[in-house]
C-alpha cells in the first residue's frame, strides 16, 4: 500500500531531485491543513509507481518552508526533476490534485 | 437512490447526518471534499458554544464530530459536488467533480460560506504570499513581526487577539470609528498592548516582491491622506460570501429561490422554495453564523427531511 512520505531537511533534496513530486507543506495546528490530509493519503496509494507523494512539517522544517518562501498553509508544491512546476494555496479537492499531478506526468 | 444526501461537512452538515441517520434514514451520504469539520476549524478560540469551557479551538471543538455521525451509519464520500439538479419526478441528482452521479430522494444543502476579499489592489496575487484569511494557520510565519489585519468584526478581533501573542506588533485597521465585536472582546482588544487601533481607515494596496508581500498602503478617510505601513502579512476578516454554486443550474437559472445577496430563502424548517431541498448553516437567509445556529439548522432540516422522506415512501 502507498504511503506519502515524510520530508526532512536532510532528505528533501534527494526526494525531488528525480520524477514528480507533490509536497504538501502543513502544521499540525492548521484545519485546511487537516481537512486534506486524508486526500493526501488517498493521492499516495493511487500514485504509487508513478509520482511520490510528500509532506513537510513546517513547525519541525522551518527551514524548508523559509527556503520556498512558505507564508501560507495548506501549500501543496508539484516538483518535476528538482524543479517547482507548480502550486497551489489552501485546501482543494482531490480531483484538483490529480490534475496538477498528472498535468507532469 | 439515497435517502438523502447532504452536500457540506461542517456543523450544520455533520448534525443534519447525525439527526438524519439516528432518526432512522438509512441510505445517508454526506459530500465533503476532505476532513469534515468546516470552516470553524481555522478559529483560534470558540468561547460561546454552550456547555464547552474553557480554551478550546475550532480543530478540537470539532474534532469528534464525525466519528459521532458515522456511529449511525452515515457515509462520506471524499468529493466535491458540482451541482444539484431536480429532476421531473421530484427526485434529485447529485454531479460529483469525480464525473459520477447519485440519485436522492431529499438534500440538505450545508455548503457555508468563503471568507470574502477585502477588495485591494494586490490583494489576489499575494493571496498566500502574505495575504491570508487564517490566522490559526498562518499567524506562526510571522512569528515577532509586525502583521496588519482588516475588519472590525468578532473574527476580526478575535483573530487580532491571537495574532497579538504571536506577533511583535498588530495593526488593527478598521474602516470605521467602532468596533462591531462582541463588547467583552472589544474590551480585550483595547486592553492589549501590541495592537494598536487605526480607525477610519481602509487598506487601498498591497505590494511587495517575489518572496511576497513588504508593506500595504492605507487611506485615512477622515483626513484623506494616504501612508504606508511596512509589513510582510496582512490578515482580512471582512465577512463572507455563501457558497451557493451547488444550486446554480445548467441554463444559469437557480434550483431554489435566493435573496439579493445569493443566500437561500428558507422558512423555520430550513425549506427551500423546492419541496425536498433543505438549507442549513451559514448559506441561508439571516444566518447568524454561529457554530451552534449552524448545527441547530442542521437539526432541524433534518427532522424535517425524515418527515418529507417518510411521506414519499409510504405516501
Amino acid at each position: 500500500m502507498g504511503k506519502y512520505v515524510e520530508l526532512t531537511a536532510a532528505t528533501f533534496e534527494e526526494t525531488i531531485k528525480e520524477g514528480v513530486t507533490l509536497v504538501d507543506f502543513w502544521a499540525p495546528w492548521c484545519g485546511p491543513c487537516r481537512m486534506i490530509a486524508p486526500v493526501i493519503e488517498e493521492l499516495a496509494e493511487e500514485y504509487e509507481g508513478k509520482a511520490t507523494i510528500a509532506k513537510v512539517n513546517t513547525d519541525e522544517e522551518q527551514d524548508i518552508a523559509v527556503k520556498f518562501g512558505i507564508r501560507s498553509i495548506p501549500t501543496v508544491m508539484i516538483f518535476k526533476d528538482g524543479e517547482v512546476v507548480d502550486q497551489m494555496i489552501g485546501a482543494a479537492s482531490k480531483q484538483a490534485f490529480e490534475e496538477k499531478i498528472n498535468a507532469q506526468l | 437512490m439515497l435517502d438523502c444526501a447532504i452536500i457540506g461537512g461542517g456543523p450544520a452538515g455533520l448534525t443534519a447526518g447525525l439527526y438524519t441517520t439516528r432518526g432512522g434514514l438509512k441510505n445517508v451520504v454526506m459530500y465533503e471534499m476532505g476532513l469534515p469539520g468546516g470552516q470553524i476549524t481555522g478559529s483560534s478560540e470558540i468561547e460561546n458554544y454552550p456547555g464547552v469551557t474553557g480554551e478550546i479551538t475550532g480543530m478540537d471543538l470539532m474534532a469528534p464530530w464525525p466519528e459521532q455521525c458515522m456511529r449511525f451509519g452515515l457515509k462520506h464520500e471524499m468529493v466535491q459536488v458540482e451541482r444539484v439538479s431536480r429532476k421531473t419526478d421530484g427526485t434529485f441528482v447529485v454531479s460529483r467533480s469525480d464525473g459520477e452521479a447519485d440519485e436522492a430522494l431529499s438534500v440538505i444543502v450545508c455548503t457555508g460560506s468563503t471568507p470574502k476579499r477585502a477588495g485591494f489592489k494586490g490583494e489576489d496575487e499575494f493571496f498566500g504570499r502574505g495575504v491570508s484569511t487564517c490566522a490559526t494557520c498562518d499567524g506562526f510565519f510571522y512569528k515577532d513581526k509586525e502583521v496588519a489585519v482588516i475588519g472590525g468584526g468578532d473574527t476580526a478581533l478575535e483573530e487580532a487577539l491571537y495574532l497579538s501573542k504571536i506577533c511583535s506588533k498588530v495593526y488593527l485597521i478598521h474602516r470605521r470609528d467602532t468596533f462591531r465585536a462582541a463588547p467583552s472582546t472589544v474590551e480585550r482588544v483595547m486592553k492589549t498592548e501590541n495592537i494598536e487601533k487605526i480607525t477610519n481607515s481602509q487598506v487601498t494596496e498591497v505590494y511587495g516582491d517575489a518572496m511576497g508581500v513588504t508593506g500595504v498602503r492605507i487611506e485615512d478617510c477622515s483626513e484623506s491622506r494616504t501612508w504606508d505601513l511596512t509589513v510582510p502579512g496582512i490578515f482580512t476578516f471582512v465577512g463572507y460570501n455563501v457558497n451557493n454554486t451547488v444550486l446554480r443550474q445548467e441554463d444559469e437559472s437557480w434550483l431554489c429561490d435566493l435573496n439579493d445577496w445569493g443566500q437561500v430563502i428558507v422558512d423555520l424548517g430550513m425549506r427551500t422554495s423546492t419541496p425536498g431541498l433543505f438549507a442549513a448553516g451559514d448559506l441561508r437567509i439571516e444566518a447568524p453564523k454561529q457554530v451552534i445556529c449552524a448545527a441547530g439548522d442542521g437539526a432541524t432540516a433534518a427532522l424535517q427531511t425524515i418527515a418529507y422522506v417518510d411521506e414519499k415512501q409510504n405516501g
